[in-house]
């Protein structure tokens, strides 16, 4: 019975409380995300933003939470019910999902699988499916519309986020997140990281991971001046509600890949004391914040793209640069004899 | 034991989607069931220590081609209660082909037990200090570099073949040049012009006065 225990039963347990913890963690800090979004947003147009609940209006999240809860959920007629009802749930859960494999600290993961990147890489594209099935199961005109939009959308960007991953990976070595921020430990603290040798990289994958999560400038899919909400037309209440949380959690997953891959996860800038007895999740996190705020302030100055015109930039723009940074890349590893990292 | 609990977990929902994708009557339905049956198989791969092609799977297969499908069946206008209505009458060609897959079957097993160095080559151990990924790369791109490189090939092609089939240059749309937008200057495109009181614009570059 002890031997059943503790072969079977306690690794469950384990699994099952770093999960939970994982989770308590990442959604009060989506709350937190929400708010600091709209205070942002606020701030750049001269306005106050949500001061009311609370001091600050710190509790705002929690009061919308409670609102949308206790609202009724309302199910068009005409509408493919189960599809209808299992769209927000498997936009939410597929964002959550992708936590698993995140590392924010050494050894603070869930699970360290050897093939994370791509763990990571199949949910973000599995994210599609939420916006699309919401869309066609809804039977409504502006919902269809954003949900083809959508699939050609988040295809698109995927291409040339999937060719910045690659160059990341050629320079680190692994598909290993943990070893990737390991190959950016050295001598030089942040001038090490992948963000300077990588550095148009870097642009490309801060921009497409705004389109990848349908953040403005690219929020084609939910643009309220051309089809009201877009896909989340039909949802109200706690359905509506998964859709803003696996929305705001894949943007913190896009926030934190950008920390890992280019930003040096949780090492600390300043390879020296006291820098380094500052616990390296602190560091994680401050960089994900920066990843946030600069989304925010995307959102907040900069105006909505044609559809032309974002196809026209995930096409004939990111692709073929990616695809040429990919190849140049892997000449200069092989041949240049530039040593990045922890490159073998 | 997990193993083989997940085992049948995974074998039986792929079994039973992909049954279900031929037995739902909305299509999208259909394509939805195709995904979990994919999903499962990918598990499958997982549970055999195929993490890489696991999760291969799940982007080319249910991120990109299967998205296309939703999309199409998505875009569809057909009736399909009607269009069930003589589905039986294929039944002959459904069987046919279910029976040269299953001959195809029995001779792939039948190969397994009657040489004995086809399972050896199949499942060649590979060597504990190699990830999974390293050691597809290693044979992909040395053994059979020239398939690998043929396939990538037959691919461009075919996909050349399909935007030169589909690609029609409308003479009427208008066309956003970018390069020419970004080079415009203001001299290019602007012109002060003092009006003069009570007499207008008179004819200039932008038209004639009523």
């Amino acid at each position: 019975m002890m031997e059943f225990f503790w072969t079977y039963l306690w690794p469950v347990i384990v699994i099952v409380a770093e999960s939970l913890l994982m989770l308590v963690a990442l959604l009060v800090a989506v709350a937190y995300v929400l708010y600091a979004d709209r205070k942002i947003w606020a701030a750049v147009q001269l306005r106050r933003g949500p001061n009311v609940v609370g001091p600050w209006g710190l509790f705002q999240s929690f009061a919308d939470l409670m609102k949308f809860v206790l609202k009724e959920p309302i199910i068009p007629s005409s509408a493919n019910k189960g599809v209808f009802l299992l769209a927000p749930l498997i936009s939410c859960v597929l964002a959550l999902a992708a936590w698993a494999v995140i590392p924010v600290n050494i050894g603070w993961v869930v699970t360290d699988i050897n093939v994370g990147v791509l763990y990571i890489f199949a949910i973000s594209s599995l994210m599609v499916y939420g916006i699309i099935m919401a869309g066609w199961a809804s039977n409504s005109k502006y919902a269809f519309l954003a949900a083809v939009r959508s699939a050609a959308q988040m295809v698109s960007y995927e291409v040339s986020i999937g060719f910045v991953i690659i160059t990341v990976l050629l320079c680190a070595g692994s598909l290993n997140l943990s070893a990737i921020v390991q190959a950016q430990d050295g001598p030089y603290g942040a001038l090490g990281w992948y963000w300077l040798p990588l550095f148009p990289m870097f642009v490309i994958f801060f921009v497409s991971a705004l389109a990848e999560t349908n953040r403005p400038p690219f929020d084609l899919v939910e643009a309220e001046s051309e089809l009201v909400a877009g896909f989340m037309v039909e949802y109200g209440s706690s359905l509506y509600m998964m859709f803003m949380l696996g929305e705001y959690v894949a943007i913190c997953t896009m926030c934190a890949m950008a920390t890992i891959f280019f930003m040096g996860g949780w090492l600390s800038p300043i390879p020296y004391a006291p820098f380094i007895w500052v616990p390296g999740v602190v560091w994680f996190v401050l960089k994900a914040v920066f990843f946030f705020f600069l989304i925010s302030m995307a959102k907040a100055m900069v105006p909505r793209y044609r559809y032309d015109q974002l196809m026209r930039l995930g096409w004939k723009v990111f692709l073929p640069l990616s695809l040429a940074m990919v190849a140049i890349v892997a000449t200069v590893l092989q041949y240049g004899g530039v040593a990045i990292g922890a490159m073998k | 034991m997990i193993a083989a609990v997940f085992f049948y977990l995974f074998a039986g929902f792929c079994v039973a989607s992909a049954f279900m994708v031929i037995a739902s009557k909305n299509p999208v339905h259909s394509v939805l069931y195709l995904i979990l049956s994919f999903v499962s198989a990918s598990g499958l791969f997982v549970l055999m220590g195929a993490e890489f092609l696991a999760m291969i799977l799940i982007v080319v297969y249910v991120g990109a081609v299967a998205v296309l499908f939703l999309f199409v069946v998505m875009m569809l206008d057909v009736d399909f209660a009607e269009l069930k209505q003589g589905a039986l009458q294929y039944l002959p060609i459904g069987l046919l082909i279910g029976g040269i897959f299953l001959a195809e079957l029995f001779l792939v097993v039948g190969a397994w037990v009657i040489g004995p160095g086809v399972p050896q080559a199949i499942v060649a151990p590979i060597s504990k200090t190699v990830s999974n990924t390293e050691a597809i790369g290693l044979v992909l791109y040395t053994q059979y570099v020239y398939f690998f490189q043929a396939a990538g090939m037959i691919l461009l092609v075919a996909m050349i073949g399909a935007i030169v089939l589909t690609l029609r240059h409308k003479e009427r749309v208008r066309r956003q040049n970018i390069a020419e937008q970004v080079a415009r200057t203001p001299a290019m495109s602007m012109e002060v012009i003092k009006v003069r009181s009570g007499q207008g614009l008179g004819s200039n570059s932008f038209g004639s006065n009523p």
